[in-house]
């Protein structure tokens, strides 16, 4: 079995996101960098499947400007086989990353694709959604708990009532939950192997998949800084402000 | 458990100015030498700080083309003051009365984050090795007792020390030479100067401790090239510190503060002192409509010559301000770092070929313009321990009618955490609230820094004596960690009527001021899990 993984450079979850003075987005030179988190988890899984005997090779794959390569250089350091690299340049909106996959899936023939279940800088949570859309194959999103069943999938989903647990038939795409796994660290040696194993590279343009954004962004804003509160004397005071200068009761 | 071990010619202990310079300088001299640079940040730059106006004789030397190699250096600094603060008045003192040490025209303003990021850049395209996320936590010797090299952190060991699923052993890695250049108070470094007695005849290393904010303001407010100093208010004539304030590219200004950690008063706090100091009237009137962006702190060296250690011992060598090199009335310490890391590639590059001692790294590093620079100014900061005022005058006549060549050398007397005097013995200082637009809280600023250490592993702030915090600092000192620290690490709770001593590890910033200050030096920083710490930008 071969797992496709999708992994996404982004800016690190720890630093604070600064908004371009001219509100034409954000401020990206000299920002930390980093897989997106729940990418991490998507290798992850599929490197333990690898390690369990049930997978024969993961390929990492990522669609984004040249250093976004250091993304798959990472997962191919804690465990995937070789990876690709897809180089387009600016926003490239989940339509787009979705065509793009389907593109190397085609080629690339996986069983099973994994991915984050959004990435957390435009926490779009689509391209996984989409892809199976475009491929017409089964999706399991959110999973916090996979099983590979012969040539089934059973997946237990993160949703808003609690836990689902469904079944997919493969090849399935798959978007993967925080709490799926808890990602290894990259050791060094690892990293220096990682340095040797190939990234096959190609433009968006090769695979035919015209990038250009659908959407205007219009505006990018800061949201508005809360106010500082104040202190009421009484109960009294507190009921009487509730009542006509926050109009809540 | 046995670790993996990987051999190199030469093994780097960190990723700032002057490790990166001895890895160029290496590859330059030799591509074939195989080099390795470990850094504990999470890529490199992210633990720099620094204010910087760079002068570039250095890196004049390594990279006579570093303008075609597109180096981030663009910031000539077109103007510059000089100022006495009163509480509400300021003085400008003439540029040309100031020593020549202290003009700046021929140099840049930069951020020295991104010139590391730069050299990092160079230095992987020359062939080194280059980890970040890979501190350096353990010294490994030879059974003669020469360095052989060093360990990486353990990775994933829980808060109790345990294993935990995602645990990955250290790697050893072992150099013919292994170079330390862990920056100010590098606690390998602590370690080596100990164990070799590389400051035997030495004077006590002397520190500060550096405050940088970046502010972005109004384009008719900023003067692009335009370098301030100041001195005075709000320090007392007895502390010694100072501001800068440049006007870098992007409408940004690099806003600092440096207080020397040789002040005496326990209720000091130098992060409220740097608050404070944007209240002057003349300094707000900069910032007033801009926003902050960044937040950082970290210690420097101020000891210079007389308590720069010994530099060599048997396998490895210690520079830049892991030993010290910093030019302290230059108020600049990347250049002599950056040098002294250069002197370290010679000599590596000479015992490596003809099997040279590693002793006459000494000998280069007298016959360079660093020591020369160093030697001039040599006498500067010992004489503030006279205070403001009489260090200034001493100084005017040191430097700009001796230029540094006085034929007597003054000495420091005490180590920074011997000077605190009881708390009960001197004023207590209150300071103003922060109002959130021009002053700020330490938590907002640590905010800033995006500094995180993962949950559930060791505290990286080792007490020796877990009590003393409680038992004694904090009845004679009024526990100063409380203070000193820049990122509010320490705390003192009180629960029921009993007082804990709390550390919250993961906001710590890695300035190493604790290490320094704490007057038993009880504390101990060591290193955290890779990656932890702050994220700079363009600090």
């Amino acid at each position: 079995m071969k797992i496709l993984v999708a992994v996404k450079r982004v800016i690190d979850y720890n630093v604070q996101i600064r908004v371009k003075e001219d509100g034409s987005g954000i401020v990206t030179d000299n920002v930390k960098m980093s897989t997106n988190p729940p990418d991490d988890n998507a290798i992850e899984e599929a490197v333990k499947i690898k390690e369990s005997g049930k997978a024969t090779e993961v390929v990492a794959v990522t669609v984004g400007e040249e250093k976004a390569q250091e993304t798959v250089r990472k997962a191919l350091a804690v465990g995937a086989d070789r990876g690709i690299h897809i180089k387009a340049e600016g926003i490239v909106e989940p339509l787009a990353v979705a065509k793009i996959l389907q593109k190397i899936i085609e080629k690339e023939k996986p069983d099973l694709v994994f991915m984050g279940k959004q990435a957390i800088d435009d926490d779009c949570n689509q391209t996984g959604q989409m892809l199976s859309a475009l491929l017409n194959w089964p999706q399991a999103t959110f999973a916090s708990k996979i099983e590979i069943k012969d040539k089934k999938l059973e997946v237990i989903r993160e949703i808003d009532e609690g836990l689902e647990t469904i079944e997919v038939n493969l090849p399935a795409i798959v978007t993967c939950d925080l709490r799926l796994n808890e990602p290894r660290y990259a050791s060094l040696p690892n990293i220096m192997k990682a340095k040797k194993k190939p990234i096959e590279q190609m433009s968006a343009l090769d695979l035919g998949v015209d990038t250009t954004p659908r959407v205007q962004l219009i505006k990018v804003e800061e949201p508005p800084t809360r106010k500082a509160g104040i202190k009421v004397s009484s109960v009294a005071e507190l009921v009487q402000k509730l009542k006509n200068e926050a109009k809540v009761i | 458990m046995l670790r993996e071990a990987m051999d190199y010619d030469v093994v780097i202990v960190g990723g700032g100015p002057s490790g990166l310079s001895t890895a160029i300088k290496l590859k330059q001299l030799n591509p074939e030498l195989n080099v390795c640079l470990l850094e504990k940040a999470s890529e490199i730059g992210a633990h720099i700080l620094s204010g910087n106006v760079f002068e570039t004789r250095a890196l004049d030397e390594l990279f006579p083309n570093w303008k075609e190699l597109n180096a981030p250096i663009k910031t000539k600094v077109s103007k510059e003051k000089f100022l006495f603060l009163s509480k509400s008045k300021s003085l400008s003192w003439p540029t040309w009365l100031l020593p020549s040490v202290q003009q700046n025209h021929k140099n840049y303003i930069i951020s020295l984050a991104n010139l590391c990021r730069w050299l990092a850049e160079q230095a992987e395209a020359l062939g080194v090795e280059i980890f970040p996320g890979f501190p350096a936590s353990e010294i490994l010797y030879n059974d003669d007792g020469s360095v052989k090299g060093v360990a990486t952190q353990d990775m994933g060991i829980d808060k109790e020390g345990n294993k935990k699923d995602s645990f990955e052993p250290g790697i050893e890695l072992i150099g013919k030479v292994t170079v330390f250049a862990e920056g100010c108070r590098g606690h390998l470094g602590k370690e080596l100067i100990k164990k070799f007695n590389l400051d035997e005849g030495k004077d006590p290393q002397q520190y500060g401790i550096g405050f940088k904010e970046i502010w972005e303001v109004d384009e008719k407010k900023h003067h692009e090239g335009m370098v301030i100093h100041t001195v005075g208010w709000p320090l007392d004539n007895n502390t010694y510190g100072g501001s800068f304030i440049y006007h870098a590219e992007n409408k940004q200004i690099f806003l600092g503060y440096v207080i020397g950690l040789d002040y005496k008063n326990p209720y000091l706090s130098p992060f409220d002192e740097f608050q404070k100091f944007k209240t002057h009237p003349s300094i707000k009137k900069i910032i007033e409509g801009g926003k902050r962006i960044s937040y950082g702190a970290r210690a420097l060296i101020e000891g210079g010559l007389q308590s720069l250690p010994k530099m060599f011992m048997p396998g490895a060598l210690l520079i830049g301000c892991d030993a010290g090199t910093l030019n302290m009335p230059k108020i600049k310490g990347s250049h002599t770092a950056m040098k002294s890391g250069m002197i370290a590639a010679e000599t590596i590059f000479e015992k490596l070929k003809d099997n040279k001692d590693l002793s006459i790294y000494e000998d280069k590093f007298k016959k360079s313009w660093v020591y020369e620079e160093l030697y001039a100014a040599r006498n500067v900061k010992p004489s503030f321990s006279w205070g403001l005022i009489f260090g200034i005058i001493f100084t005017g006549i040191d430097q700009i009618l001796f230029r540094g060549k006085l034929p007597l050398t003054l000495n420091h007397k005490h180590a920074d955490h011997e000077t605190l005097k009881p708390a009960n013995q001197m004023p207590k200082i209150e300071y103003p609230k922060p109002n959130g637009v021009i002053t700020f809280d330490k938590t907002s600023s640590v905010y800033l820094t995006g500094t995180n250490h993962t949950d559930n592993q060791p505290v990286h702030l080792k007490l020796k004596d877990p009590n003393l915090p409680i038992n004694y600092t904090l009845e004679k000192f009024d526990e100063p960690a409380q203070r000193y620290c820049p990122a509010g690490v320490y705390e003192i709770h009180v629960e029921n009527n009993v007082n804990k001593f709390v550390i919250n590890s993961q906001n710590c910033i890695h300035c190493k001021t604790c290490d320094i200050k704490e007057p038993s030096q009880n504390i101990e920083w060591v290193t955290p899990e890779g990656g932890g710490g702050p994220k700079y930008g363009n600090t």
